[in-house]
């Protein structure tokens, strides 16, 4: 069914979809209306969800943890300082193995408190064993959104699906749903490893680990996440195979013969995909690389595809503070270190607290790229793209 | 309604021995009462703190029965997110056992970090007991003040100094905090009073709604008392009417013990080494005022009893 939705409309309809059993929830902009909607559905009977209105972030998240441990199918919603008041419990929820799902809209943390899209929310969150994939339209969340129920659950591991706050998450696009029957069909039934409801088979969930076990159960977590890449794209395929909607692990669009591109993650993708449209036309061989699934990090395919150009724009939406530069463009500077072919780089931070990014601003960075291949020469390593004073 | 010990001696235990509390903890002896009075097939959850330090150290645990641990601040959410799953997989037919559900934490993870999701908890009525073994500081940490800590007591983080008498405030009465709450039952008890304790225990599981039981629970180490003293101290805390014995039903209040005669705070007090510096005092007032509070709060909750 082709509908108009917003992103927020289109997680929320993913979710009703679903039908988790529990949603635990607290409200906080941009995410609001994804729980709202999904309160609307609780209240008209269209899901037969136990919905738990908490008293904050960090209780919305435990009651998840909670009820995952039940064996119940889980899912939340957050942004920003909600995502960073659940952060203590992030851990929590991939060290017991728990597949809880959340819809993140990204957002700028405080301070100054700023309610508009950057990526600093997640990408603050990202070495908490979460998976996180980084949609990049309203599709693709609501897609996404039913993807990971199954992921998460297949890796046991906790999920994340983030849109970007108020341009996809209130920008109303054309998409097509899944008939509704079909979502819970495709996902099956939760499978049960350890049932803390079991009351015939107790078990002790959430234990204390001394020197002695500590580091071989957070290595369990790590394998995890290691053997994750192939049941990701599994179900990437499956989904495909179901509904004719194909998602890759990283995003390459006009890459063949580019010699230059930018990497991006989030909308930027569709943005940054105009502007080498018009590049294109203007006969220059630019390219778009885009991160779809941000952790576990894709090494092999983000190499295979970054490693195509002799330039490459890496476009971080958050910075670490550590003056090293953005989250993603430290990730590649890692994955090159070992690779023969390394494309120069530079770090274009951009678009924080929301701040708009044009098509022409892409087509300029796409330029200033295009000069560095010509010089062989990069001036500065990271900037701050659109900012005052830079 | 009333349990006997015969019929308590034939439940199978649900906390087992092995576990490393010290001799004469408290906290475990509210474990394994709380849940030998559990009359259904029961799910716990506990905060951080020693009573989940002490019984689930990988890959030994003291507990019979489903048990989660999740954080410090949170069990009473988590287990909220346990009853929502019951109660939703329960509707779906995937489950049709009657379970309930206990949440135990320290008077840290209950009057201080965990007081929001406690007052969550009650608020949207998630039918869940949650107990709070009280023993007056943070002792997991090595025996900081909490505001469950009695004016007057030495602490690491109010220790009585040549110019300060210990804790310099009264305690936060957090049972009365609960009852605003009007949860379907709250109560006071205490483990040296096991049968008032068994009997509150199943009146709250009982209830049809969210439950609170707050367990006077001794600390031999941060009260520095002899470990055989344990159960001494929790009949003189009630004699003494330092931790008065009632409960809330229905509306109402009841006191369920009441002492034959009220003892002076001083024979509470005396035997503990967390109030010794008091007894070296020229000036008699911190005592004093330890009397006039106890004597305050006593006199409120025996008007709030009366018909």
């Amino acid at each position: 069914m082709i509908v108009a939705r917003t992103g927020n409309e289109a997680m929320a309809e993913a979710m009703r979809q679903i039908n988790p059993d529990v949603v635990a929830a607290y409200p906080i902009t941009p995410a609001t209306e994804v729980v709202q909607l999904f309160a609307s559905f609780v209240a008209d009977g269209l899901v037969t969800t136990e919905f738990v209105p908490a008293e904050s972030e960090h209780s919305a998240l435990s009651a998840c943890v909670g009820a995952a441990a039940a064996g119940a199918r889980v899912m939340t919603s957050t942004s920003s300082q909600g995502l960073a008041l659940m952060h203590e419990i992030l851990f929590i929820a991939s060290g017991l193995r728990l597949p809880i799902v959340i819809c993140l809209v990204n957002r700028a943390l405080s301070s100054p408190i700023n309610i508009h899209c950057d990526h600093s929310d997640s990408l603050a969150s990202r070495d908490s064993g979460w998976l996180q994939i980084f949609t990049e339209n309203t599709q693709e969340a609501y897609d996404t959104t039913i993807m990971a129920v199954k992921m998460a659950e297949e890796i046991m591991l906790p999920a994340m699906v983030t849109t970007d706050g108020f341009i996809i998450s209130h920008g109303m696009e054309r998409i097509e749903l899944i008939e509704d029957e079909k979502v819970p069909q495709w996902l099956g039934e939760r499978k049960i490893i350890n049932n803390l409801l079991d009351v015939n088979n107790p078990i002790t969930l959430g234990m204390l680990d001394l020197q002695d076990y500590y580091f071989e159960h957070k290595r369990q977590t790590i394998e995890a996440m290691n053997n994750a890449l192939p049941i990701i794209e599994k179900v990437q395929k499956e989904f495909g195979d179901a509904f004719g909607r194909y998602y890759p692990i990283v995003d390459e669009y006009k890459m063949e013969d580019a010699e230059v591109a930018i990497l991006t993650m989030g909308s930027t993708g569709g943005t940054g995909k105009v502007a080498v449209d018009r590049m294109r036309k203007k006969g220059k061989k630019v390219g778009l690389v885009r991160c779809r699934i941000y952790r576990p990090f894709p090494k092999e395919a983000m190499l295979k595809a970054i490693t195509k150009v002799r330039v490459l724009g890496i476009m971080d939406r958050a910075d670490t503070l550590s003056t090293l530069g953005g989250h993603l463009y430290n990730d590649c500077r890692s994955i090159l270190y070992e690779s023969e072919k390394k494309p120069l780089l530079k770090n274009y931070i951009y678009g924080l607290g929301g701040r708009d990014i044009s098509i022409e601003e892409i087509e300029e960075i796409f330029d200033q790229l295009l000069k560095i291949k010509d010089t062989g020469k990069v001036d500065k390593d990271i900037v701050y793209y659109g900012v005052r004073g830079e | 309604m009333m349990a006997t010990l015969k019929e308590l001696a034939q439940q199978g235990e649900k906390f087992l021995g092995g576990h490393r509390a010290c001799a004469g903890c408290g906290a475990t002896i509210v474990a394994r009462q709380v849940l030998l009075a559990a009359q259904y097939p029961v799910v716990v959850g506990a905060a951080t703190g020693c009573l989940e330090v002490i019984s689930t150290i990988f890959p030994y645990s003291a507990w019979n029965v489903p048990y989660i641990h999740n954080a410090f601040e949170n069990v009473a959410a988590t287990m909220a997110g346990v009853e929502a799953a019951y109660k939703a997989l329960k509707r779906k037919g995937k489950i049709d056992k009657e379970l309930r559900f206990i949440a135990f934490g320290g008077d840290g993870g209950t009057y201080d970090i965990g007081l929001q999701a406690l007052s969550g908890m009650i608020e949207r009525r998630h039918r869940v007991l949650y107990v709070c073994y009280n023993n007056e500081a943070y002792m997991n940490t090595g025996i900081q003040r909490s505001s469950a800590t009695p004016y007057g007591a030495h602490t690491t983080t109010s220790p009585a100094g040549t110019v300060l008498p210990g804790k310099l405030q009264p305690r936060k009465n957090l049972t009365e905090i609960v009852i605003a709450h009007e949860p379907a039952y709250a109560a006071q008890a205490t483990i040296g009073y096991w049968n008032d304790l068994v009997t509150k225990v199943r009146k709250a599981l009982d209830a049809n709604g969210p439950s609170f039981i707050n367990v006077f629970s001794p600390c031999r180490l941060g009260w520095a008392y002899p470990p055989e003293k344990t159960i001494a101290i929790t009949r003189l805390a009630v004699e003494t009417c330092v931790w008065p014995l009632y409960e809330y039903e229905n509306g109402k209040y009841r006191i369920t013990v009441k002492p034959k005669e009220k003892k002076p705070v001083e024979e509470f007090l005396k035997i503990q080494g967390r109030f010794a510096h008091l007894f070296k005092l020229k000036d008699k007032t911190p005592i004093e005022e330890f009397q006039a509070e106890v004597d305050r709060i006593w006199e409120r909750l025996q008007k709030r009893c009366a018909e």
